[in-house]
Protein backbone atom coordinates (compact mmCIF):
# COMPACT_ATOMS: atom_id res chain seq x y z
CA UNK A 1 0.00 0.00 0.00
CA UNK A 2 1.51 3.31 -1.02
CA UNK A 3 1.02 6.32 1.24
CA UNK A 4 0.57 9.74 -0.33
CA UNK A 5 3.13 12.38 0.52
CA UNK A 6 0.50 14.31 2.43
CA UNK A 7 -0.33 11.33 4.65
CA UNK A 8 3.36 10.82 5.33
CA UNK A 9 3.74 14.52 6.13
CA UNK A 10 0.87 14.52 8.62
CA UNK A 11 2.22 11.35 10.17
CA UNK A 12 5.72 12.76 10.63
CA UNK A 13 4.58 16.28 11.51
CA UNK A 14 1.10 15.99 12.95
CA UNK A 15 -0.60 19.31 13.51
CA UNK A 16 -2.31 20.29 16.75
CA UNK A 17 -1.59 17.21 18.85
CA UNK A 18 -2.73 17.60 22.41
CA UNK A 19 -5.61 18.03 24.80
CA UNK A 20 -7.88 20.77 26.06
CA UNK A 21 -9.76 20.91 29.33
CA UNK A 22 -12.87 18.91 28.47
CA UNK A 23 -14.78 20.55 31.31
CA UNK A 24 -14.38 24.07 29.98
CA UNK A 25 -17.63 25.50 28.63
CA UNK A 26 -16.03 26.75 25.44
CA UNK A 27 -14.54 23.34 24.61
CA UNK A 28 -16.26 20.62 22.63
CA UNK A 29 -14.90 17.07 22.75
CA UNK A 30 -15.61 14.31 20.26
CA UNK A 31 -14.42 10.76 20.97
CA UNK A 32 -15.28 8.32 18.18
CA UNK A 33 -14.30 4.85 17.07
CA UNK A 34 -13.40 1.84 19.20
CA UNK A 35 -10.16 0.06 20.14
CA UNK A 36 -11.53 -3.24 18.76
CA UNK A 37 -11.81 -1.61 15.35
CA UNK A 38 -8.27 -0.30 15.53
CA UNK A 39 -9.38 3.34 15.24
CA UNK A 40 -10.09 5.84 18.02
CA UNK A 41 -10.07 9.60 17.45
CA UNK A 42 -10.41 12.34 20.02
CA UNK A 43 -10.96 15.78 18.52
CA UNK A 44 -11.45 18.89 20.59
CA UNK A 45 -12.44 22.41 19.58
CA UNK A 46 -12.31 25.71 21.43
CA UNK A 47 -15.09 27.99 20.26
CA UNK A 48 -15.43 31.73 20.70
CA UNK A 49 -18.91 32.05 22.22
CA UNK A 50 -19.59 35.41 20.60
CA UNK A 51 -18.52 34.69 17.06
CA UNK A 52 -18.99 30.90 17.01
CA UNK A 53 -15.57 30.67 15.42
CA UNK A 54 -13.41 27.68 16.22
CA UNK A 55 -10.29 29.34 17.56
CA UNK A 56 -8.30 26.27 18.39
CA UNK A 57 -8.44 22.53 17.80
CA UNK A 58 -6.51 19.57 19.16
CA UNK A 59 -6.52 15.88 18.40
CA UNK A 60 -5.23 12.50 19.56
CA UNK A 61 -5.63 9.34 17.51
CA UNK A 62 -5.07 5.63 17.96
CA UNK A 63 -5.01 4.26 14.43
CA UNK A 64 -3.08 3.77 11.22
CA UNK A 65 -1.19 6.46 9.33
CA UNK A 66 -4.28 7.40 7.31
CA UNK A 67 -6.35 7.78 10.47
CA UNK A 68 -3.72 10.01 12.07
CA UNK A 69 -3.46 12.09 8.93
CA UNK A 70 -7.25 12.41 8.58
CA UNK A 71 -7.70 13.69 12.11
CA UNK A 72 -4.64 15.95 11.92
CA UNK A 73 -6.04 17.47 8.74
CA UNK A 74 -9.44 17.84 10.39
CA UNK A 75 -7.98 20.01 13.15
CA UNK A 76 -6.22 22.15 10.53
CA UNK A 77 -9.42 22.66 8.57
CA UNK A 78 -11.76 23.49 11.44
CA UNK A 79 -9.49 26.16 12.86
CA UNK A 80 -10.77 29.58 11.88
CA UNK A 81 -14.11 28.27 10.64
CA UNK A 82 -17.45 28.94 12.22
CA UNK A 83 -19.37 26.02 13.66
CA UNK A 84 -21.67 25.95 10.65
CA UNK A 85 -18.76 26.09 8.23
CA UNK A 86 -17.05 23.23 10.03
CA UNK A 87 -20.20 21.12 9.74
CA UNK A 88 -19.86 21.36 5.97
CA UNK A 89 -16.59 19.45 5.95
CA UNK A 90 -17.19 16.14 4.21
CA UNK A 91 -15.14 12.98 4.46
CA UNK A 92 -14.82 12.99 0.68
CA UNK A 93 -12.88 16.28 0.94
CA UNK A 94 -10.44 14.55 3.27
CA UNK A 95 -10.13 11.56 0.92
CA UNK A 96 -9.31 13.89 -1.96
CA UNK A 97 -6.82 16.00 -0.04
CA UNK A 98 -4.92 13.01 1.32
CA UNK A 99 -5.40 10.78 -1.73
CA UNK A 100 -6.69 7.96 0.46
CA UNK A 101 -7.12 4.59 -1.22
CA UNK A 102 -10.56 2.89 -1.04
CA UNK A 103 -9.52 0.64 1.86
CA UNK A 104 -8.77 3.75 3.97
CA UNK A 105 -11.89 5.77 3.24
CA UNK A 106 -13.35 4.75 6.60
CA UNK A 107 -10.59 6.77 8.29
CA UNK A 108 -11.91 9.94 6.68
CA UNK A 109 -15.46 9.05 7.73
CA UNK A 110 -14.30 8.71 11.30
CA UNK A 111 -12.61 12.11 11.14
CA UNK A 112 -15.81 13.70 9.88
CA UNK A 113 -17.68 11.97 12.73
CA UNK A 114 -15.12 13.31 15.20
CA UNK A 115 -15.72 16.89 14.02
CA UNK A 116 -19.47 16.47 14.35
CA UNK A 117 -19.15 14.85 17.75
CA UNK A 118 -16.98 17.69 19.03
CA UNK A 119 -19.42 20.29 17.72
CA UNK A 120 -22.35 18.35 19.17
CA UNK A 121 -20.68 18.24 22.57
CA UNK A 122 -19.99 22.00 22.49
CA UNK A 123 -23.55 22.76 21.44
CA UNK A 124 -24.87 20.64 24.27
CA UNK A 125 -22.85 22.68 26.71
CA UNK A 126 -24.35 25.86 25.25
CA UNK A 127 -27.76 24.44 26.16
CA UNK A 128 -28.98 23.94 22.65
CA UNK A 129 -31.20 20.98 21.99
CA UNK A 130 -29.57 19.22 19.08
CA UNK A 131 -29.55 15.80 17.49
CA UNK A 132 -26.58 14.11 19.10
CA UNK A 133 -24.19 12.24 16.87
CA UNK A 134 -23.25 9.05 18.72
CA UNK A 135 -20.11 9.49 20.80
CA UNK A 136 -18.30 7.66 23.54
CA UNK A 137 -18.58 8.47 27.20
CA UNK A 138 -15.58 7.73 29.36
CA UNK A 139 -15.33 6.62 32.94
CA UNK A 140 -18.97 5.97 33.81
CA UNK B 1 0.49 -8.54 6.80
CA UNK B 2 3.70 -7.20 5.27
CA UNK B 3 5.05 -3.74 5.64
CA UNK B 4 5.66 -0.71 3.49
CA UNK B 5 9.45 -0.53 3.54
CA UNK B 6 11.39 2.27 1.96
CA UNK B 7 15.03 3.16 1.73
CA UNK B 8 16.99 1.53 -1.05
CA UNK B 9 20.48 0.55 -0.05
CA UNK B 10 21.04 3.43 2.33
CA UNK B 11 23.35 2.99 5.27
CA UNK B 12 23.06 4.27 8.77
CA UNK B 13 25.94 6.07 10.45
CA UNK B 14 27.12 2.83 12.05
CA UNK B 15 27.23 1.15 8.65
CA UNK B 16 24.02 -0.89 8.94
CA UNK B 17 22.54 -1.52 5.55
CA UNK B 18 18.96 -0.33 5.20
CA UNK B 19 16.29 -1.50 4.91
CA UNK B 20 16.68 -4.17 7.62
CA UNK B 21 14.86 -7.46 7.13
CA UNK B 22 13.33 -9.06 10.20
CA UNK B 23 10.42 -10.90 8.60
CA UNK B 24 12.07 -14.31 8.20
CA UNK B 25 8.77 -16.10 8.95
CA UNK B 26 7.30 -14.65 5.78
CA UNK B 27 10.21 -15.72 3.60
CA UNK B 28 13.99 -15.94 3.57
CA UNK B 29 16.66 -14.97 1.07
CA UNK B 30 18.29 -17.88 -0.74
CA UNK B 31 21.57 -18.68 0.99
CA UNK B 32 24.50 -18.05 -1.40
CA UNK B 33 25.63 -21.64 -0.86
CA UNK B 34 22.17 -22.88 -1.91
CA UNK B 35 22.20 -20.72 -5.04
CA UNK B 36 25.59 -22.09 -5.98
CA UNK B 37 24.33 -25.65 -5.66
CA UNK B 38 21.28 -24.89 -7.83
CA UNK B 39 22.86 -23.04 -10.76
CA UNK B 40 24.31 -25.95 -12.74
CA UNK B 41 20.83 -27.51 -12.90
CA UNK B 42 19.45 -24.60 -14.92
CA UNK B 43 21.87 -24.76 -17.79
CA UNK B 44 24.28 -27.72 -17.73
CA UNK B 45 22.45 -30.47 -15.88
CA UNK B 46 19.09 -29.39 -17.24
CA UNK B 47 17.68 -32.83 -18.00
CA UNK B 48 14.31 -34.13 -16.92
CA UNK B 49 14.90 -36.33 -13.86
CA UNK B 50 12.41 -38.83 -15.30
CA UNK B 51 14.40 -39.30 -18.53
CA UNK B 52 15.77 -42.70 -17.72
CA UNK B 53 17.66 -43.35 -20.90
CA UNK B 54 20.35 -40.74 -21.17
CA UNK B 55 23.00 -38.93 -19.20
CA UNK B 56 21.07 -35.68 -19.05
CA UNK B 57 18.27 -37.41 -17.18
CA UNK B 58 20.66 -39.36 -14.97
CA UNK B 59 22.52 -36.19 -13.92
CA UNK B 60 19.25 -34.52 -12.97
CA UNK B 61 18.07 -37.62 -11.17
CA UNK B 62 21.30 -37.73 -9.19
CA UNK B 63 20.76 -34.17 -8.04
CA UNK B 64 17.24 -35.03 -6.97
CA UNK B 65 18.23 -38.14 -5.07
CA UNK B 66 21.01 -36.30 -3.28
CA UNK B 67 18.46 -33.72 -2.18
CA UNK B 68 16.06 -36.40 -1.04
CA UNK B 69 18.74 -37.82 1.22
CA UNK B 70 19.67 -34.38 2.58
CA UNK B 71 16.07 -33.65 3.53
CA UNK B 72 15.54 -37.09 5.01
CA UNK B 73 18.66 -36.69 7.14
CA UNK B 74 17.43 -33.40 8.59
CA UNK B 75 14.22 -34.97 9.86
CA UNK B 76 15.37 -38.50 10.71
CA UNK B 77 13.53 -40.17 7.83
CA UNK B 78 14.43 -42.49 4.97
CA UNK B 79 14.89 -40.87 1.52
CA UNK B 80 12.11 -43.14 0.20
CA UNK B 81 9.71 -41.29 2.48
CA UNK B 82 10.30 -37.85 0.93
CA UNK B 83 8.24 -36.62 -2.01
CA UNK B 84 8.54 -33.25 -3.71
CA UNK B 85 5.84 -30.64 -4.22
CA UNK B 86 5.55 -27.02 -5.31
CA UNK B 87 5.62 -25.81 -1.72
CA UNK B 88 4.18 -26.33 1.72
CA UNK B 89 0.70 -25.19 0.74
CA UNK B 90 0.56 -28.02 -1.76
CA UNK B 91 2.12 -30.39 0.79
CA UNK B 92 -0.57 -29.51 3.34
CA UNK B 93 -3.30 -29.98 0.75
CA UNK B 94 -1.84 -33.30 -0.38
CA UNK B 95 -1.43 -34.58 3.16
CA UNK B 96 -4.91 -33.70 4.38
CA UNK B 97 -6.91 -34.42 1.24
CA UNK B 98 -4.73 -37.43 0.49
CA UNK B 99 -5.45 -39.05 3.86
CA UNK B 100 -9.12 -38.04 3.85
CA UNK B 101 -9.67 -39.70 0.50
CA UNK B 102 -7.61 -42.81 1.19
CA UNK B 103 -9.17 -43.57 4.56
CA UNK B 104 -12.76 -42.57 3.78
CA UNK B 105 -14.02 -46.07 4.54
CA UNK B 106 -12.40 -45.98 7.94
CA UNK B 107 -13.82 -42.66 9.05
CA UNK B 108 -14.57 -39.04 8.23
CA UNK B 109 -13.41 -37.09 11.28
CA UNK B 110 -10.40 -34.78 11.24
CA UNK B 111 -8.95 -32.85 14.17
CA UNK B 112 -6.94 -29.66 13.81
CA UNK B 113 -6.38 -26.44 15.78
CA UNK B 114 -7.68 -22.89 15.38
CA UNK B 115 -4.19 -21.43 15.05
CA UNK B 116 -3.17 -23.45 11.98
CA UNK B 117 -1.94 -21.86 8.77
CA UNK B 118 -4.64 -21.10 6.22
CA UNK B 119 -3.27 -23.86 3.99
CA UNK B 120 -4.52 -26.30 6.62
CA UNK B 121 -7.65 -24.45 7.74
CA UNK B 122 -8.97 -23.73 4.25
CA UNK B 123 -8.30 -27.32 3.19
CA UNK B 124 -10.28 -28.55 6.19
CA UNK B 125 -13.10 -26.15 5.34
CA UNK B 126 -13.26 -27.61 1.84
CA UNK B 127 -13.41 -31.15 3.24
CA UNK B 128 -16.30 -30.10 5.48
CA UNK B 129 -18.18 -29.22 2.31
CA UNK B 130 -17.52 -32.76 1.08
CA UNK B 131 -19.09 -34.19 4.23
CA UNK B 132 -16.10 -34.60 6.53
CA UNK B 133 -16.42 -33.56 10.17
CA UNK B 134 -13.66 -31.29 11.45
CA UNK B 135 -12.91 -30.40 15.06
CA UNK B 136 -10.96 -27.16 15.52
CA UNK B 137 -9.25 -27.39 18.91
CA UNK B 138 -8.92 -24.14 20.85
CA UNK B 139 -5.60 -23.06 22.30
CA UNK B 140 -4.73 -21.88 25.77
CA UNK B 141 -3.53 -18.38 26.54
CA UNK B 142 0.05 -19.39 25.84
CA UNK B 143 -0.90 -20.70 22.41
CA UNK B 144 -0.57 -24.42 23.11
CA UNK B 145 -3.34 -26.97 22.64
CA UNK B 146 -4.59 -28.85 25.67
CA UNK B 147 -3.77 -32.53 25.23
CA UNK B 148 -6.88 -33.47 27.18
CA UNK B 149 -8.98 -31.57 24.63
CA UNK B 150 -7.35 -33.64 21.91
CA UNK B 151 -7.95 -36.88 23.79
CA UNK B 152 -11.62 -36.05 24.27
CA UNK B 153 -12.07 -35.04 20.65
CA UNK B 154 -10.81 -38.31 19.21
CA UNK B 155 -13.46 -40.90 18.40
CA UNK B 156 -13.71 -44.08 16.35
CA UNK B 157 -14.26 -42.11 13.14
CA UNK B 158 -11.14 -40.00 13.55
CA UNK B 159 -8.71 -40.64 10.71
CA UNK B 160 -6.37 -37.66 10.92
CA UNK B 161 -4.95 -35.17 13.38
CA UNK B 162 -3.19 -32.23 11.76
CA UNK B 163 -1.39 -29.81 14.09
CA UNK B 164 1.56 -27.60 13.22
CA UNK B 165 4.90 -28.03 14.93
CA UNK B 166 5.66 -24.30 15.16
CA UNK B 167 3.31 -21.38 14.57
CA UNK B 168 4.26 -18.84 11.93
CA UNK B 169 2.85 -15.82 13.80
CA UNK B 170 3.69 -16.40 17.45
CA UNK B 171 6.44 -19.00 17.06
CA UNK B 172 4.84 -21.28 19.63
CA UNK B 173 5.91 -24.94 19.60
CA UNK B 174 3.13 -27.50 20.01
CA UNK B 175 3.81 -30.71 21.99
CA UNK B 176 4.38 -32.73 18.84
CA UNK B 177 5.87 -35.79 20.54
CA UNK B 178 2.91 -36.15 22.93
CA UNK B 179 0.38 -35.52 20.17
CA UNK B 180 2.09 -38.17 18.06
CA UNK B 181 2.10 -40.64 20.92
CA UNK B 182 -1.62 -40.15 21.49
CA UNK B 183 -2.35 -40.66 17.81
CA UNK B 184 -0.17 -43.77 17.65
CA UNK B 185 -2.06 -45.26 20.60
CA UNK B 186 -5.42 -44.63 18.91
CA UNK B 187 -4.35 -45.65 15.42
CA UNK B 188 -4.91 -42.14 14.03
CA UNK B 189 -2.63 -40.63 11.41
CA UNK B 190 -0.71 -37.56 12.58
CA UNK B 191 0.26 -34.87 10.10
CA UNK B 192 2.21 -31.83 11.13
CA UNK B 193 2.86 -28.66 9.16
CA UNK B 194 6.53 -28.46 10.10
CA UNK B 195 7.35 -25.50 7.87
CA UNK B 196 8.56 -23.13 10.59
CA UNK B 197 10.19 -25.85 12.71
CA UNK B 198 12.30 -27.85 10.28
CA UNK B 199 15.87 -26.63 10.20
CA UNK B 200 15.29 -24.29 13.14
CA UNK B 201 14.66 -26.67 16.04
CA UNK B 202 15.42 -30.41 16.29
CA UNK B 203 12.74 -32.35 14.43
CA UNK B 204 12.77 -36.14 14.24
CA UNK B 205 9.83 -38.00 12.75
CA UNK B 206 10.52 -41.15 14.77
CA UNK B 207 11.31 -39.57 18.14
CA UNK B 208 8.27 -37.33 17.72
CA UNK B 209 5.88 -39.96 16.38
CA UNK B 210 5.10 -38.05 13.20
CA UNK B 211 3.44 -39.80 10.25
CA UNK B 212 3.31 -37.01 7.67
CA UNK B 213 5.14 -33.65 7.64
CA UNK B 214 5.11 -30.60 5.34
CA UNK B 215 8.30 -28.75 4.50
CA UNK B 216 8.86 -25.46 2.64
CA UNK B 217 11.92 -24.37 0.70
CA UNK B 218 11.63 -20.64 0.99
CA UNK B 219 11.39 -20.61 4.79
CA UNK B 220 14.80 -22.21 5.26
CA UNK B 221 16.98 -20.14 2.91
CA UNK B 222 15.97 -22.21 -0.11
CA UNK B 223 14.08 -21.07 -3.21
CA UNK B 224 10.38 -20.36 -3.52
CA UNK B 225 8.17 -22.75 -5.46
CA UNK B 226 9.42 -25.99 -3.95
CA UNK B 227 8.53 -28.01 -0.90
CA UNK B 228 8.43 -31.59 0.34
CA UNK B 229 6.15 -33.99 2.10
CA UNK B 230 7.38 -36.71 4.42
CA UNK B 231 5.11 -39.79 4.26
CA UNK B 232 5.84 -42.65 6.66
CA UNK B 233 6.43 -46.06 5.17
CA UNK B 234 6.93 -48.17 8.29
CA UNK B 235 5.44 -48.51 11.72
CA UNK B 236 2.82 -47.79 10.49
CA UNK B 237 2.72 -47.58 6.74
CA UNK B 238 0.76 -44.50 5.69
CA UNK B 239 -0.85 -44.08 2.29
CA UNK B 240 -2.22 -40.98 0.64
CA UNK B 241 -4.30 -40.48 -2.51
CA UNK B 242 -2.58 -38.35 -5.12
CA UNK B 243 -4.21 -34.99 -5.76
CA UNK B 244 -2.40 -34.33 -9.02
CA UNK B 245 -2.53 -37.01 -11.72
CA UNK B 246 -0.41 -37.47 -14.81
CA UNK B 247 2.46 -39.90 -15.06
CA UNK B 248 2.67 -41.26 -11.54
CA UNK B 249 5.85 -39.52 -10.41
CA UNK B 250 6.98 -39.65 -6.77
CA UNK B 251 5.75 -43.20 -6.20
CA UNK B 252 2.38 -42.30 -7.65
CA UNK B 253 1.78 -39.69 -4.99
CA UNK B 254 2.53 -36.56 -6.98
CA UNK B 255 2.71 -36.39 -10.75
CA UNK B 256 4.57 -33.76 -12.66
CA UNK B 257 8.08 -33.14 -13.90
CA UNK B 258 10.30 -32.41 -10.95
CA UNK B 259 11.56 -28.87 -10.36
CA UNK B 260 15.13 -30.11 -10.32
CA UNK B 261 16.95 -26.84 -9.55
CA UNK B 262 14.42 -26.05 -6.84
CA UNK B 263 14.75 -29.50 -5.35
CA UNK B 264 18.53 -29.32 -5.38
CA UNK B 265 18.19 -25.98 -3.61
CA UNK B 266 15.83 -27.41 -1.01
CA UNK B 267 18.28 -30.24 -0.36
CA UNK B 268 21.23 -27.92 0.00
CA UNK B 269 19.22 -25.68 2.32
CA UNK B 270 18.40 -28.65 4.54
CA UNK B 271 22.03 -29.75 4.58
CA UNK B 272 23.14 -26.28 5.68
CA UNK B 273 20.45 -26.13 8.37
CA UNK B 274 21.60 -29.48 9.67
CA UNK B 275 25.19 -28.24 9.94
CA UNK B 276 24.42 -24.76 11.24
CA UNK B 277 21.38 -25.36 13.44
CA UNK B 278 23.11 -25.43 16.81
CA UNK B 279 25.18 -22.31 16.23
CA UNK B 280 22.37 -20.43 14.44
CA UNK B 281 19.96 -21.25 17.25
CA UNK B 282 22.30 -20.01 19.96
CA UNK B 283 23.10 -16.79 18.14
CA UNK B 284 19.52 -16.04 17.15
CA UNK B 285 17.97 -16.73 20.52
CA UNK B 286 20.52 -14.38 22.07
CA UNK B 287 19.65 -11.71 19.51
CA UNK B 288 15.95 -12.26 20.06
CA UNK B 289 16.33 -11.96 23.81
CA UNK B 290 18.45 -8.85 23.37
CA UNK B 291 15.69 -7.27 21.26
CA UNK B 292 13.08 -8.22 23.82
CA UNK B 293 15.08 -6.94 26.78
CA UNK B 294 15.87 -3.64 25.10
CA UNK B 295 12.20 -3.06 24.29
CA UNK B 296 11.09 -3.92 27.81
CA UNK B 297 13.76 -1.64 29.24
CA UNK B 298 12.66 1.31 27.11
CA UNK B 299 8.87 1.00 27.38
CA UNK B 300 6.05 0.09 29.72
CA UNK B 301 2.86 -1.83 28.83
CA UNK B 302 4.53 -4.16 26.38
CA UNK B 303 3.22 -7.73 26.13
CA UNK B 304 4.56 -10.90 24.58
CA UNK B 305 2.00 -12.94 22.67
CA UNK B 306 2.34 -16.70 23.23
CA UNK B 307 4.53 -18.88 25.40
CA UNK B 308 8.14 -17.77 25.75
CA UNK B 309 9.09 -21.21 27.03
CA UNK B 310 7.79 -23.23 24.07
CA UNK B 311 8.82 -20.96 21.28
CA UNK B 312 11.05 -20.77 18.22
CA UNK B 313 14.36 -19.23 19.23
CA UNK B 314 14.17 -16.48 16.60
CA UNK B 315 10.55 -15.34 16.99
CA UNK B 316 9.18 -12.42 18.95
CA UNK B 317 5.53 -11.40 18.74
CA UNK B 318 4.88 -8.40 20.90
CA UNK B 319 2.05 -5.93 21.51
CA UNK B 320 2.60 -2.28 22.37
CA UNK B 321 -0.51 -1.15 24.19
CA UNK B 322 -2.28 2.01 23.05
CA UNK B 323 -0.45 2.19 19.73
CA UNK B 324 -1.82 0.79 16.49
CA UNK B 325 0.33 -1.61 14.47
CA UNK B 326 0.25 -0.02 11.04
CA UNK B 327 1.17 3.42 12.37
CA UNK B 328 4.05 1.69 14.20
CA UNK B 329 5.25 0.10 10.99
CA UNK B 330 5.14 3.49 9.27
CA UNK B 331 7.45 4.83 11.93
CA UNK B 332 10.01 2.07 11.41
CA UNK B 333 9.69 2.12 7.65
CA UNK B 334 13.30 1.09 7.16
CA UNK B 335 12.63 -2.20 8.97
CA UNK B 336 10.68 -5.09 7.47
CA UNK B 337 8.46 -6.85 10.00
CA UNK B 338 4.76 -7.63 10.08
CA UNK B 339 1.80 -6.83 12.29
CA UNK B 340 -1.36 -8.53 13.53
CA UNK B 341 -3.29 -5.30 12.97
CA UNK B 342 -6.39 -5.35 10.85
CA UNK B 343 -5.14 -2.33 8.94
CA UNK B 344 -2.24 -4.37 7.58
CA UNK B 345 -4.28 -7.29 6.33
CA UNK B 346 -6.03 -7.40 3.00
CA UNK B 347 -9.32 -8.31 4.65
CA UNK B 348 -9.19 -5.71 7.48
CA UNK B 349 -9.50 -8.59 9.98
CA UNK B 350 -7.07 -8.64 12.91
CA UNK B 351 -4.88 -11.71 13.36
CA UNK B 352 -7.00 -14.80 14.06
CA UNK B 353 -4.06 -16.41 15.83
CA UNK B 354 -3.83 -13.59 18.37
CA UNK B 355 -7.57 -13.68 18.76
CA UNK B 356 -7.40 -17.38 19.54
CA UNK B 357 -5.01 -16.61 22.40
CA UNK B 358 -7.70 -14.47 23.95
CA UNK B 359 -5.72 -11.32 23.20
CA UNK B 360 -8.14 -8.41 23.00
CA UNK B 361 -8.65 -6.89 19.56
CA UNK B 362 -6.95 -3.71 20.67
CA UNK B 363 -3.74 -5.56 21.59
CA UNK B 364 -3.98 -7.59 18.38
CA UNK B 365 -4.05 -4.28 16.51
CA UNK B 366 -0.93 -3.23 18.42
CA UNK B 367 1.16 -6.29 17.67
CA UNK B 368 4.41 -6.63 15.75
CA UNK B 369 5.94 -9.93 14.65
CA UNK B 370 9.73 -10.16 14.44
CA UNK B 371 11.25 -13.17 12.71
CA UNK B 372 15.02 -12.96 13.07
CA UNK B 373 17.25 -14.88 10.71
CA UNK B 374 20.64 -16.02 9.61
CA UNK B 375 21.74 -12.64 8.26
CA UNK B 376 20.65 -10.38 11.13
CA UNK B 377 23.31 -8.75 13.30
CA UNK B 378 23.50 -7.34 16.79
CA UNK B 379 23.87 -3.84 15.39
CA UNK B 380 20.63 -4.28 13.50
CA UNK B 381 18.83 -5.49 16.62
CA UNK B 382 20.06 -2.49 18.63
CA UNK B 383 19.09 -0.06 15.88
CA UNK B 384 15.60 -1.55 15.55
CA UNK B 385 14.99 -1.71 19.30
CA UNK B 386 16.03 1.90 19.85
CA UNK B 387 14.03 3.15 16.89
CA UNK B 388 10.96 1.25 18.00
CA UNK B 389 11.18 2.68 21.52
CA UNK B 390 11.27 6.18 19.99
CA UNK B 391 8.34 5.52 17.66
CA UNK B 392 6.15 3.92 20.33
CA UNK B 393 6.88 6.78 22.71
CA UNK B 394 5.98 9.32 20.04
CA UNK B 395 2.80 7.53 19.02
CA UNK B 396 1.71 7.23 22.64
CA UNK B 397 1.88 11.01 22.86
CA UNK B 398 -0.63 10.99 20.00
CA UNK B 399 -2.81 8.29 21.54
CA UNK B 400 -6.09 9.12 23.29
CA UNK B 401 -6.05 5.61 24.78
CA UNK B 402 -2.68 6.14 26.43
CA UNK B 403 -3.90 9.44 27.78
CA UNK B 404 -7.04 7.86 29.21
CA UNK B 405 -5.09 4.96 30.72
CA UNK B 406 -2.66 7.37 32.39
CA UNK B 407 -5.61 9.26 33.84
CA UNK B 408 -6.71 6.04 35.46
CA UNK B 409 -9.63 5.32 33.13
CA UNK B 410 -10.47 1.61 32.85
CA UNK B 411 -10.62 1.30 29.07
CA UNK B 412 -12.53 -1.96 29.28
CA UNK B 413 -15.41 -0.11 30.95
CA UNK B 414 -15.69 2.67 28.40
CA UNK B 415 -18.79 2.72 26.24
CA UNK B 416 -17.29 3.32 22.83
CA UNK B 417 -19.22 4.90 20.01
CA UNK B 418 -21.29 2.60 17.86
CA UNK B 419 -19.74 1.64 14.54
CA UNK B 420 -19.48 4.81 12.50
CA UNK B 421 -21.01 4.77 9.04
CA UNK B 422 -18.73 3.32 6.42
CA UNK B 423 -17.24 0.48 8.52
Amino acid sequence: MAYSDKVLDHYSNPRNVGSMDKNATDVGTGLVGAPECGDVMKLQIKVNPETNVIEDAKFKTFGCGSAIASSSLATEWVKGKTIDEALEIKNTDIVKELALPPVKIHCSVLAEDAIRAAIGDWKKKQGAEVQQPVEAKAGD
Amino acid sequence: MSTQVSGNGNHTKSGIKLPIYMDYHATTPVDPRVLEAMLPYFTDKFGNAASRNHAFGWAAEEGVETARAQIAKLIGASPKEIIFTSGATESDNLAIKGVAEMYREKGNHIITAVTEHKAVLDTCKRLEKYGYRVTYLPVMKDGLIDLDDLKRAMDDKTILVTIMAANNEIGVLQPVEEIGKLCRERGVIFHTDAVQAVGKVPFDVNKQNVDIASISGHKIYGPKGVGALYVRRKNPRVQISAQIDGGGHERGMRSGTLNVPGIVGLGAACQICNEDMASDTKRLSELRDRLKDRLFAGLDEVYINGSMEHRLPHNLNISFAYVEGESLLMGINDVAVSSGSACTSATLEPSYVLKALGTGDDLAHSSIRFGLGRFNTQEEVDYVADKLVDVVTRLRELSPLYEMAKEGVDLSKVKWAAEPAGH
